[in-house]
Parts: structure tokens; C-alpha cells; sequence
């Protein structure tokens, strides 16, 4: 699985690819890995989004990646100057888990959940079809996005490999 | 989130302090349900980019069992007593006498084992935090579960990512000499746990 033109995407981070190049992100847990492409012009997007909304930072310099709100956009925009376009665009996701599950009633502990919710929410905005997902669940996953083929490959430690 | 990159060094003694005291007597309590030493390192108490912060127990994608409680009351923060896969299997054989022979999952007796030595510890930890520093620490039920590092501690640092991109941690690492059973605890304190930690400590917030 070792690709010398792998990607890496941090949490909380964002990349892009042009033509080649394999973006990677591990460890999603209630995080969601949020794909973009353009296969006409083969350029490719990934953002690891943490948290549903931009709202509630309280941080001094604002993280852009971060947040499904904004990461959007702004991969959008670092597509563009690569050649793609928004109508040319598909979405696929995957992560927003809830990796522990017990009774708290705590906004929190839905935050998987709603940071799927909030990924769709915000594609549907800029009317970018979600093309496939593997969200929920209770498992971590670790994505590859080939910007080559478009194909998204979500491993697991229970379901081991699928590609969407 | 400037403040805590300022933390003066007495405060961070006070944070590894925190730690000591609880993987202290968590780690007497694995001791006694060994029956044998157990050793534990000098907790690190550390800023740690999101990134980094699987690193100590071999990377986002290193699978690992994770004990995880909530801590409510006074100072909420989250709490993970992290074993591999190995010191899980040393742990279980040494503590219940359960061979694991498969990689392939856990069984529910294995399972509900390994629930209970977390729950034993994460315990210990807690309520001698909560006895030394007086205050209102309260764990919710512990939750089991066998992931990647990542996807795990991921969840530990939501409220910190409401702030940065950086998570304080309170990192103890012990371990069993021989059988090298390897384990960490976790103390990630919501950001504004911190003034009242110091507080009750009696050191000034920064």
C-alpha cells in the first residue's frame, strides 16, 4: 500500500493533488475525511474536518481546515487554481463515528454524527453531489484518495478495505 | 490558547505532579492485582500538535486498546488508560490466567476483563486526584474500545480543538519489567479545567 506519491493530510489539515498523487489521511475517528474531485480536469481534494462549525472557535487565528464550513470553500478554491470546476465536482466521505458509546447526553459525544450532517449540509450549498459514503459506525478508518481514479479506499480495523 | 504556551515551569511541575499522583496510584493498584512491581516513568507533561499527540503509543494508525472516561464536575477533561495489543494479552494472561490465541478480536470474557482492569485503573487514578486536590472529579461509566490510536484520541481532543491545533497533555507511561507490559494514561483536562487545577493546587493561573 506504500505509494512513493502519497499526500499526507494532518488532522485538521488539507491538501490537494493534480493529475497524480495519492492524499491520505489517518485515524478518522468522529472526524471526517471529505473528498472532492474533478475528474475532467483530475484534480483532487481531501480535507480532515474535525468539527461541524466554524461558530463555536474560540481560537485566535482561525484554522480554516478545520471546521466543515469553511474547509469546503477553501478546498474549493485550492482545486480551482488548479483547473477544476465546481460543477464538475463529486464529493465522497468517509469517518464520523462515534468511537465511544455510553449514555451521556452530551452534544459531544454526537459530534461524528453531526459533523456528517454538517459536511452534507454545506456541499449540498454549493450543490456538489455526494457521490458515495462510509460514515457512522463505531470504528476508526483510514482513507485513501487516488487522484487518479477518483477512488476512495477506507480501511478498517474491523471491516478491513473497501473502496467507494 | 497563548496562555498555555506560557505556563511557567512551576505550573507544568504542578501538572506532572497531577499525573504522578494518579498513574501513581493506579499503577500500585495494577501492582497489587499482578502481584509484582510495576514501574512507572515520571509523567510528561506536554503541548502536543494534534499530529503528535498518537505518537507515544506508535502512531495514528497503531492499533490499540483504549479504556475512555469522561471526567465531569470541577475540572472536566478526558481520561484514556491505553495498553497495546501485546500488554494486553501479557496483562490478560498474568491477571486471569485467559490465553488470547486469536488476533482476530477479543471474546466477550476477554473483553469484559480487559473492561474491568480499565475501569480498575482509570479509577484509581481519578479518585486519588479528586481526594489530593479536593475536587469535584467525576468519572462517567468507562467505555471499551479496539481502534487505531488515532480515531481514539482524536476524540479526546475536540475541546482543544475549539482553540488550536495544540493539546495539553499529562502523558504516564508505566511499565511491568519483565513481561514488558506497557500501558499510558492520558489526563487531557478541558482548557478550562487549568485556572482551577492550579487553584486548588495552590498555584496562581498564568
Amino acid at each position: 500500500m506504500i505509494q512513493d506519491n502519497l499526500i499526507k493530510v494532518g488532522m485538521a489539515d488539507l491538501n490537494v493533488a493534480h493529475l497524480t498523487g495519492v492524499l491520505k489521511t489517518t485515524g478518522l475517528g468522529s472526524c471526517v475525511g471529505l473528498t472532492l474531485f474533478d475528474s475532467t480536469a483530475k484534480v483532487a481534494g481531501m480535507a480532515h474536518v474535525m468539527l461541524p462549525s466554524s461558530d463555536i472557535a474560540r481560537e485566535g487565528t482561525l484554522n480554516i481546515a478545520k471546521y466543515a464550513d469553511t474547509a469546503l470553500p477553501e478546498m474549493i478554491r485550492q482545486m480551482e487554481k488548479l483547473g477544476a470546476q465546481v460543477r464538475r465536482m463529486e464529493a465522497k466521505m468517509a469517518g464520523g463515528a462515534q468511537m465511544f458509546s455510553f449514555g451521556t447526553q452530551s452534544e459531544t459525544m454526537r459530534i461524528g454524527p453531526r459533523n456528517v450532517e454538517s459536511c452534507k449540509a454545506i456541499l449540498n450549498q454549493y450543490r456538489i453531489p455526494l457521490k458515495a459514503e462510509d460514515t457512522g459506525g463505531n470504528f476508526g478508518r483510514t482513507i485513501e484518495f487516488n487522484c487518479e481514479t477518483g477512488l476512495l479506499s477506507i480501511r478498517s480495523v474491523q471491516h478491513g478495505v473497501k473502496e467507494l | 490558547m497563548d496562555t498555555f504556551r506560557s505556563f511557567a515551569d512551576f505550573q507544568m511541575d504542578v501538572l506532572r505532579e497531577v499525573g504522578n499522583i494518579g498513574a501513581g496510584h493506579a499503577a500500585t493498584a495494577l501492582s497489587k492485582l499482578m502481584d509484582k512491581p510495576v514501574d512507572m516513568l515520571v509523567p510528561k507533561v506536554r503541548m502536543v500538535p494534534f499530529e503528535e499527540v498518537a505518537d507515544s503509543v506508535g502512531g495514528a494508525e497503531a492499533i490499540v486498546i483504549a479504556i475512555f472516561l469522561r471526567v465531569e464536575g470541577e475540572t472536566p477533561g478526558n481520561l484514556f488508560f491505553i495498553l497495546t495489543l501485546e500488554s494486553a494479552k501479557k496483562l490478560l494472561k498474568s491477571l486471569a490466567g485467559i490465553e488470547v490465541v486469536s488476533d482476530e478480536g477479543y471474546t466477550d470474557m476477554e473483553m469484559s476483563a480487559l473492561n474491568e482492569i480499565g475501569n480498575i485503573m482509570a479509577g484509581s487514578y481519578l479518585s486519588s486526584l479528586a481526594d489530593f486536590t479536593k475536587l469535584n472529579m467525576q468519572p462517567t461509566v468507562p467505555s471499551l474500545a479496539i481502534d487505531m490510536a488515532g480515531a481514539i484520541l482524536g476524540y479526546g481532543l475536540l475541546q482543544f480543538g475549539e482553540m488550536g491545533d495544540q493539546a495539553l497533555l499529562i502523558d504516564t507511561k508505566f511499565l511491568d519489567g519483565k513481561e514488558e507490559v506497557e500501558g499510558h494514561f492520558f489526563l487531557i483536562p478541558d482548557p478550562e479545567s487549568f485556572p482551577k487545577i492550579f487553584q486548588a493546587l495552590g498555584v496562581g493561573a498564568p
